[in-house]
């Protein structure tokens, strides 16, 4: 007989290294997976991991992986100063469109116009439509004590049709013959968020992402205010022994992680994306949760797992062309880790041990 | 080194590596939208994808990716398969338009045709089929099926090839049965089973016993299979596996004779950019088989109105057509022009409700 016996204390070791025994696991499993499709699993697990990095075209897919990592670890950090506290923001992935629309809009309000200003106004407006959404669910909360996993989930889909109504309404390009989608910021200098060094896929989205990286740090370990998020996730009664005030913990977190999604949005829109379209949003803001919690809500550990992420989605796709895998078999993939993640977690809390048969 | 001409290099390098190679191998590339089972619109692309294999055997070699969202991910999935070194590279959405001309601009020796748009450079190309001519024959057969007047439309997107096809439609089911109303849901998606099933659902529980739908899953067929009573028309592909009911015909997406003589005009070294549009008379719109739960006397009718439509004697888009808001469109036997017709944003007279925007 085999028994699951709680800790007396979390597993430090185990805490730390069950990402990468997770990883390990996914591509055993992941391996399997692609062996009973008729591949060869060395080749598929070495075209996703390896590829990307030091293959042969390393040079256009390094680059790629900044950006599309970038808004996952700027969304995910946000999220997970919340998780921390015990506040479930799922609707990142409104908060993430609100800030594109709010912020290309800004920029488009100025079309033809050139000008240094016209990108910095861009980002505060992303920020604030982030923001904005994201206080919906945190007012309330804080005043009616609302559920804000469903509040804000279900604003995602209020999002969804609002990105709808302006590709087709608001926002149209006048010169698009009729169809749904903004202008190309990429093709108006002073609203497209270029790379910042050509070839390195560096844009103002990156930057972001690791300034919010270094911020969550400092806030979480020098901070009161980081202090408090800790404490009310780990004992919230001593939280409130503390002084901790939950209201504005909740006005904050939601505020933060909704302004760095809104952020993530308007740089996708003003960078890589380029237009505001019906099918703006692959994503990003759901897969955020799992990047959060792969990189077990740590700021490091976020901007590993984005990383990892990005190398799975990019990897992934190599070896849909080369090896044709199937879409849904890199999908699958992708879903183990998490499981595997969530399963090996248990080792953190219980040990696993033989039951002895005692006699009576 | 800018990085555009660092990846031309790159290309160019590996074209000279490859040379000898390529001679005797041309490869060519396609970007799904959607799953190549999702049995209508990627599924047909996937089937041009296997007729260009089966017809040059050897001398090609076709690669894909499926479920390429529209935007940054399907440019990279795009310059990922010019660096493997495709020839040709099919891009099969009209959201993938902007990152067409984005890739095309890096690989200049790489020839792109997408499907559906109406951005072209000097190697890329344009094509697109005229489905509203099946719509039309559909129309009919709706028109004179429906028994409660009513015929439900599941739209995608409300882009102008979705509203030529609602239009056409319309048009020709108001002919045979003026009391004809057509009710549209808009899924805003080209794909998802669970979606289509809703949209299906709610325009039967509203009455609607016809449903047209111009998303790509077969999922409206199997909800009106359920509902019973109701008919549906196979989009994309023949979806023939609900024939005879609820599916009474279909539109089908013939790609394989243009994608053959693309790769054969890549291979030639003929290629050029081009503008394709074509329909029912060069094959590239087909009309599934009627199935025996349509009356035979209008099996004939229709089959009449798409022989006069192949043969070019009879245009859809033929006046007299007023606007929704009444104002004069088409005169009396005048015809549209593909100009109007590839940026139609608007509704005949007739039609309730607004086009979203």
């Amino acid at each position: 007989m085999i028994v699951l016996e709680k800790r007396p204390q979390p597993s430090r070791a185990w805490s730390m290294s069950t990402p990468l025994v997770a990883v390990l696991a996914t591509m055993f499993f992941g391996g399997l997976l692609f062996a009973a499709l008729g591949k060869n699993p060395v080749e598929a697990i070495e075209t996703i991991f390896w590829e990307p990095l030091f293959g042969e075209f390393a040079f256009y897919y390094r680059p790629q992986l900044l950006v599309k990592g970038a808004p996952l670890v700027l969304i995910a950090i946000g999220l997970s100063l919340g998780f921390r506290a015990g506040i479930w923001n799922i609707g990142a992935e409104g908060q993430y469109i609100m800030g594109a629309i709010c912020g290309a809009g800004a920029g488009l309000a100025f079309y033809p116009v050139e000008g240094w200003f016209i990108f910095p106004i861009m980002v505060i407006a992303g920020a604030l439509g982030g923001w904005a959404w994201a206080m919906i669910p945190a007012l309330l909360k804080v005043r009616f004590g609302t559920n804000e996993i469903l509040v804000s989930l279900m604003l995602v889909y209020v999002a969804e049709q609002l990105l709808a109504s302006v590709s087709l309404g608001l926002l149209k390009n006048p010169e698009g013959f009729g169809f749904p989608g903004s202008r190309n910021l990429q093709s108006y200098a002073s609203a497209h968020n270029a790379e910042l060094f050509e070839g390195t896929g560096m844009h103002w989205g990156v930057v972001g992402a690791l300034i919010a990286v270094i911020f969550a740090y400092v806030l979480l370990n020098r901070h009161m205010l980081g202090f408090h998020i800790r404490l009310t996730g780990e004992a919230p009664r001593a939280a409130k022994f503390a002084g901790v005030n939950p209201a504005r913990l909740i006005l904050f977190c939601l505020g933060l992680s909704g302004a760095l999604a809104g952020l993530a949005g308007l740089f996708e829109v003003s960078g890589p994306s380029g237009v505001v379209s019906i099918d703006f949003n692959v994503g990003y803001g759901f897969t955020a949760i799992i990047v959060a919690f792969l990189g077990r809500l740590h700021p490091v550990g976020i901007l590993l797992a984005g990383g990892l992420m990005a190398l799975t989605y990019i990897g992934g796709e190599i070896a849909q062309s080369q090896l044709g895998l199937p879409a849904a078999a890199i999908q699958v993939f992708q879903g183990m880790l998490l499981f595997f993640l969530l399963a090996l977690d248990l080792l953190t809390n219980y040990r696993i041990r033989a039951a002895r048969k005692e006699v009576a | 080194m800018k990085f555009t001409s660092l990846l031309a290099t790159a290309a160019m390098a590996i074209g000279l590596a490859t040379g000898a190679v390529a001679q005797d191998k041309t490869k060519v590339g396609f970007v799904y939208v959607g799953p190549v089972g999702d049995g209508g619109w990627t599924y047909e692309h996937d089937k041009g994808r296997q007729a260009v294999e089966a017809h040059f055997g050897d001398k090609v070699e076709t690669v894909f990716v499926e479920s390429v969202p529209e935007g940054p991910d399907a440019e990279r999935v795009m310059t990922q398969m010019a660096l493997e070194g495709a020839d040709l590279i099919f891009t099969t959405s009209f959201g993938y338009m902007d990152p067409t001309i984005n890739v095309a601009k890096k690989f200049p020796d790489v020839k792109f045709e997408h499907a559906t748009g109406y951005k072209t450079a000097d190697n890329v190309s344009v094509y697109s089929a005229r489905f509203y001519e099946g719509r039309a024959v559909q129309g009919h057969i709706a028109g004179k099926m429906t028994k409660s007047n009513i015929v439900g439309y599941i739209g995608s997107y409300p882009i102008p090839e979705v509203i030529r096809g609602i239009n056409s439609a319309f048009i020709h089911a108001r002919k045979v049965n003026p009391d004809v109303e057509f009710k549209i849901v808009w899924a805003y998606t080209w794909f998802d089973p669970a979606k289509e099933a809703d949209a299906a659902t709610v325009l039967i529980e509203q009455g609607a016993d016809v449903i047209l739908q111009h998303t790509d899953s077969t999922a409206p067929q199997a909800a009106a299979q359920k509902a019973g009573n109701v008919i549906t028309f196979g989009q994309a592909s023949d979806m023939s596996e609900y024939a005879p009911l609820p599916r009474v015909s279909s539109i089908i997406d013939n790609w394989a004779p243009y994608y053959i003589a693309r790769t054969q005009a890549v291979m030639d070294g003929s290629w050029e950019s081009a503008n394709t549009w074509d329909g029912i008379g060069p094959g590239m719109v087909e009309i599934g088989e009627i199935s025996d739960a349509v009356p035979a006397e209008l099996k004939a009718e229709a089959l009449a109105l798409k022989d006069a439509i192949a043969s070019g004697e009879y245009h859809p888009f033929t006046g007299p057509l007023n606007k929704q808001d009444g104002s004069a469109w088409l005169a009396e036997g005048e015809v549209a022009d593909d100009g109007t017709l590839a940026g139609m944003n608007f509704y005949v007279e007739g039609i309730e409700g607004e086009i979203p925007q």
